[in-house]
C-alpha cells in the first residue's frame, strides 16, 4: 500500500540529490540550473501530494503557477548564460568571482 | 629500660653509624667513620651479649612483640616485630662478634682505600640488616632482612666497582640470589594462603593442621602443602646459603674485599638460610619428603664443592670453596632434624672461617695484594702471628680434635650416622669423605703459604712483614673462640636443650639424643672422637696435603696430568658456569630480548604511545579538512543532517 509518506520521501529525497548537486558538482553552470529546476519540481511533488491527501486543490494551483515561474526563470537563466559564455568563452562557475570582494 | 628499647638498640646503633659514616662521611672524616661505626657495633655486640647471658640464666624471658605496625590490609598484618629467644640472641651474638672483630680488622685492611668510609657504612648496614633477619618474628621482617642483606652484600661484592670482574660477580651474585628469593617470597605467599598469617607463632601454631591439605601443583598431582611450603622457602635458602645447584655465585663473590668476604660470605649472611631453616623447624620437622631435599643438596654440596677447593690457586677461592663445603654440612644436619648442630656448627664456623678470611687478607696485605698461592710459600717466619692463628683455624675447620670445629663437625656425622631419613647414606658418605678432602685442600693451603720454598720475587719478599695490630687483634681474638668455643658450649647445645622451645625436633626424628646416648661431655666427645672415622680421615688428608705439598711437590702435577679429564672437570666447577652461560643466560636473554622487542617496542611504545598519538593527528587531520570556512560547505552539512535526522525519524518510527 503505498501511503502519503512515501510520496513524501521520494520527494524530499528528489529536494536532497538536487541540494547535493548544486553543492558538489560546482562546476558547470548549466548543471546548477538542472539542480534548480529539480528541486522546484520535488516541491511541486510536495504541493501535489499534500493537495490530494487534504483534498483542498489550492496546492495544485501553487503549483501551475511554480511551472510558469520555473519555466520563466530557465528561460531567462539559459539566456544570461548563452550571454556569458559569448563574453567569457567558459560556463564555469569557478571562473564567475568578478563580484568577489 | 624496658627489653623492648634494648632490643631497638642493638639493632638501630648500627644502623645510625652507617647513616653518619655514609652520608656525613666527608664531615666526620676516616677516623670519625670508623670510630662511629666500631662504636654502634660494639654497643650491639655488648647488648646482645648481655641479653643471651639474660637468657641463659634466666633472668630475661624470651621476647615476643611487635613494635610497630605498619599497615593492616584485609586480616594481613605487616608488622615490624622482635623474637628474641636463645636461637636469635645466639645469631645475634656470633653477628655482631664478627662484625666487631671484621669492622676493627678494615681500619687495617682498607686504610688506603679511597672509599674508606663508604665501606665502613655499608659493613655497619649489614649488620643492621643482619640483625633485622634474625630478630624477626614474622616472614615480612625475615623478608625485608634477607634481602637488605643481599643487597649489602651487592654493593659490596662491587665495591671496588672499576674493576669489570667485580661487578660482573655482583651482578652474578644478586641475579643468582633473585632465583632463590623468587622460591622463597612463593614460600611466604604459600604461607600466607594456608594459614594466613605471617606471624611465626601463628603459623606454628596453625602447622600441625595442615598436615592432611594438599594443593595442585602440577595437573592432577596433589603435593601436601607442608611439603611445598618447605620446599620454596628452602629454595630461598639455597640462594642465600649457596647450596648446589644455586652455589655459583659465592666463589665469584671473592672479588670483594676481603673482610667482606670474613664477614658477609663465611660468617654470618650465607648462614642465613641455615637460621631460617632452623627457625622454620615446626614447618620442617611434618614433612618428611622437604627433609629428604635438604639432606641430600646439603650432602651435594658437601662433598662436591669441598673437591673443587683441591684446583684453586687463588688463596680467597680456596677458602670461599671450603666455606660451601661447611654451609653443606649445615644443610645436612638441618636435613637429618639435628638443627641444634647446625645452628652449633653455624656458630663455630663462623668464628675459624672469619679468621681463616682474615688471616688470608693479612696475608694478601702483605704479598701486596697477590693473591696467587702459587707465589707465596715460607710466609711463617715472616708472620708469625697470622701464621699460628690461621693455624688455629685450619685445625678448626678439619675437625681436629679439641677444636671447636671438632665438636660441631662430629655431631653433624654421628648425626647422619642415625639418622633414617631417605638419602641419609648418601649423605654420610660425602659427609665422611668430605672430611677428608677438607683436611687436603685446608693443608694445602697452609703448605703452600706458610711453609716451603719462598716463590714470591724478591722485591714483595723484601718487604714481607706482619700486619699491623688493627689486623691482628681480630685474629687473635677469632682465634680465641675457634679454639674454646667447642669446649664451652658444647654439651649446653647439642644435648642440653638449650633452644628450648624455638626449635622443635619431633622425638622419632632425635637423631641428636642418639649421638648422646653413650656420653654428652667433650671429654667423652674427644676419646670417642679419636677413634672414629672422621678423625683417621683427616690425618689422613693432612698427611696426604703434607706428602703431596712439601715432600713431593711434583707429584700434583703429575696427577693432573694422569686425570686429565677429572681435572678438567674439577677446573671447570663441573661445568656449573659454562651451562648457565651457555644455556640459561642466553636463554633468558633472548626471552627478555623478545619481550623488549615486541612487548615493549611494538605493543607499548608503538601501538599505545606513538600509536594514539598517531590516532589523534589522523583524527585532527580529517576533521580539520571538514572546517573549509565556505559557507556553503556548512551549509551542505546542515541539510544532509537535517536530511539524516529526517530519515531515520521516518524509517526509526
Amino acid at each position: 500500500m503505498i501511503t502519503v509518506s512515501h510520496y513524501l520521501t521520494l520527494s524530499s529525497l528528489l529536494f536532497i540529490l538536487s541540494v547535493a548537486g548544486i553543492f558538489l558538482n560546482r562546476r558547470n553552470v548549466i548543471l546548477l540550473l538542472m539542480c534548480i529546476e529539480l528541486m522546484l519540481l520535488a516541491v511541486n511533488f510536495n504541493f501535489i501530494t499534500l493537495a490530494r491527501y487534504l483534498g483542498d486543490s489550492a496546492g495544485q494551483v501553487f503549483v501551475f503557477f511554480i511551472l510558469t515561474v520555473a519555466a520563466a526563470e530557465s528561460a531567462i537563466g539559459l539566456a544570461i548564460l548563452v550571454v556569458l559564455f559569448r563574453s567569457r568563452r567558459s560556463v564555469d562557475v569557478e571562473d564567475l568571482d568578478s563580484m568577489k570582494g | 629500660m624496658s627489653m623492648e628499647q634494648v632490643y631497638l638498640i642493638i639493632v638501630l646503633a648500627p644502623l645510625l653509624a652507617a647513616l653518619i659514616a655514609g652520608l656525613a662521611g666527608k664531615i666526620v672524616g676516616r677516623a670519625g667513620a670508623h670510630s662511629i661505626t666500631i662504636l654502634g657495633v660494639a654497643i650491639a655486640f655488648g647488648l646482645s651479649a648481655w641479653t643471651l647471658t639474660g637468657l641463659l640464666n634466666g633472668s630475661i624471658e624470651a621476647f615476643n612483640g611487635t613494635l610497630y605496625t605498619w599497615g593492616v590490609s584485609d586480616d594481613v598484618r605487616m608488622e615490624v616485630g622482635f623474637l628474641v629467644d636463645r636461637l636469635s640472641a645466639l645469631m645475634m651474638v656470633v653477628v655482631t662478634f664478627v662484625s666487631l672483630m671484621v669492622h676493627i680488622y678494615t681500619i687495617g685492611y682498607m686504610r688506603e682505600d679511597p672509599g674508606y668510609q663508604r665501606f665502613f657504612a655499608y659493613i655497619s648496614l649489614f649488620t643492621f640488616a643482619m640483625l633485622m633477619l634474625v630478630m624477626a618474628n614474622n616472614f615480612l621482617q625475615l623478608f625485608f632482612g634477607w634481602e637488605a642483606v643481599g643487597v649489602v652484600s651487592y654493593l659490596l661484592i662491587g665495591f671496588w666497582f672499576k674493576r669489570p670482574s667485580a661487578v660482573h660477580a655482583n651482578l652474578k651474585a644478586f641475579l643468582v640470589n633473585r632465583v632463590g628469593d623468587f622460591g622463597f617470597l612463593l614460600g611466604i605467599a604459600a604461607v600466607l594462603y594456608f594459614t594466613g598469617s605471617l606471624d611465626y607463632q601463628q603459623v606454628f601454631a596453625a602447622a600441625p593442621g595442615l598436615q592432611g591439605v594438599t594443593i595442585d601443583v602440577f595437573d592432577g598431582r596433589p603435593w601436601s602443602a607442608l611439603t611445598l611450603i618447605c620446599i620454596l622457602l628452602f629454595i630461598g635458602a639455597m640462594g642465600k646459603s649457596a647450596q648446589v645447584p644455586l652455589h655459583v655465585w659465592l666463589p665469584d663473590s671473592m672479588e670483594g674485599p676481603t673482610p667482606i668476604s670474613a664477614l658477609i660470605h663465611a660468617a654470618t649472611m650465607v648462614t642465613a638460610g641455615i637460621f631460617m631453616v632452623a627457625r622454620m623447624s615446626p614447618l620442617f620437622e611434618l614433612t618428611h619428603a622437604a627433609l629428604s631435599v635438604v639432606l641430600v643438596i646439603g650432602a651435594t654440596t658437601a662433598f662436591f664443592m669441598g673437591l673443587l677447593g683441591l684446583v684453586q690457586n687463588d688463596i680467597k677461592r680456596v677458602v670461599a670453596y671450603s666455606t660451601l663445603s661447611q654451609l653443606g654440612y649445615m644443610t645436612v644436619a638441618l636435613g637429618v632434624s639435628a638443627q641444634a648442630a647446625a645452628i652449633f656448627h653455624l656458630m663455630t664456623h663462623a668464628f675459624f672461617k672469619a679468621l681463616l678470611f682474615l688471616a688470608a687478607g693479612s696475608v694478601i696485605i702483605a704479598m701486596h695484594h697477590q693473591q696467587d698461592m702459587r707465589q707465596m710459600g715460607g710466609l711463617r717466619k715472616y708472620m708469625p702471628v697470622t701464621y699460628w692463628t690461621a693455624l688455629i683455624g685450619s685445625l678448626a675447620l678439619i675437625g681436629f680434635p679439641g677444636f671447636s670445629g671438632f665438636f660441631s663437625k662430629d655431631a653433624i656425622i654421628e648425626a647422619v650416622h642415625f639418622s633414617s631419613i631417605p638419602g641419609a647414606g648418601y649423605a654420610y658418605v660425602c659427609v665422611l669423605l668430605g672430611v677428608f678432602v677438607t683436611a687436603l685442600y685446608t693443608f694445602r693451603m697452609m703448605f703452600l703459604v706458610f711453609h716451603g720454598k719462598e716463590r714470591m720475587d724478591t722485591h714483595t719478599r723484601e718487604h714481607l712483614h706482619e700486619s699491623p695490630w688493627v689486623v691482628t687483634l681480630p685474629l687473635i681474638l677469632l682465634a680465641i673462640p675457634s679454639l674454646i668455643s667447642g669446649w664451652l658450649t658444647e654439651e649446653a647445645i647439642l644435648f642440653g636443650n638449650y633452644f628450648g622451645g624455638s626449635i622443635l625436633v619431633l622425638p622419632s626424628h632425635d637423631v641428636l639424643a642418639e649421638v648422646g646416648r653413650h656420653g654428652t661431655t667433650p671429654g667423652y666427645f674427644l676419646i670417642h672422637g679419636l677413634l672414629a672415622p672422621p678423625f683417621l680421615l683427616a690425618v689422613a688428608g693432612v698427611f696426604a696435603a703434607w706428602y703431596l705439598y712439601l715432600r713431593r711437590p711434583d707429584i700434583p702435577a703429575r696427577i693432573a696430568r694422569r686425570f686429565a679429564r677429572f681435572y678438567r672437570l674439577l677446573l671447570h666447577k663441573f661445568y656449573f658456569d659454562d651451562f648457565n652461560e651457555r644455556v640459561l643466560v642466553p636463554a633468558s636473554l633472548a626471552l627478555g630480548r623478545r619481550l623488549w622487542r615486541t612487548g615493549d617496542e611494538a605493543l607499548i611504545d608503538g601501538a599505545m604511545v606513538n600509536g594514539s598519538a598517531r590516532l589523534v593527528g589522523w583524527m585532527s587531520g580529517v576533521v580539520s579538512r571538514v572546517q573549509t570556512g565556505y559557507l556553503y560547505h556548512y551549509a551542505f552539512a546542515m541539510i544532509i543532517g537535517l536530511a539524516a535526522m529526517l530519515g531515520w525519524l521516518l524509517i526509526g518510527s
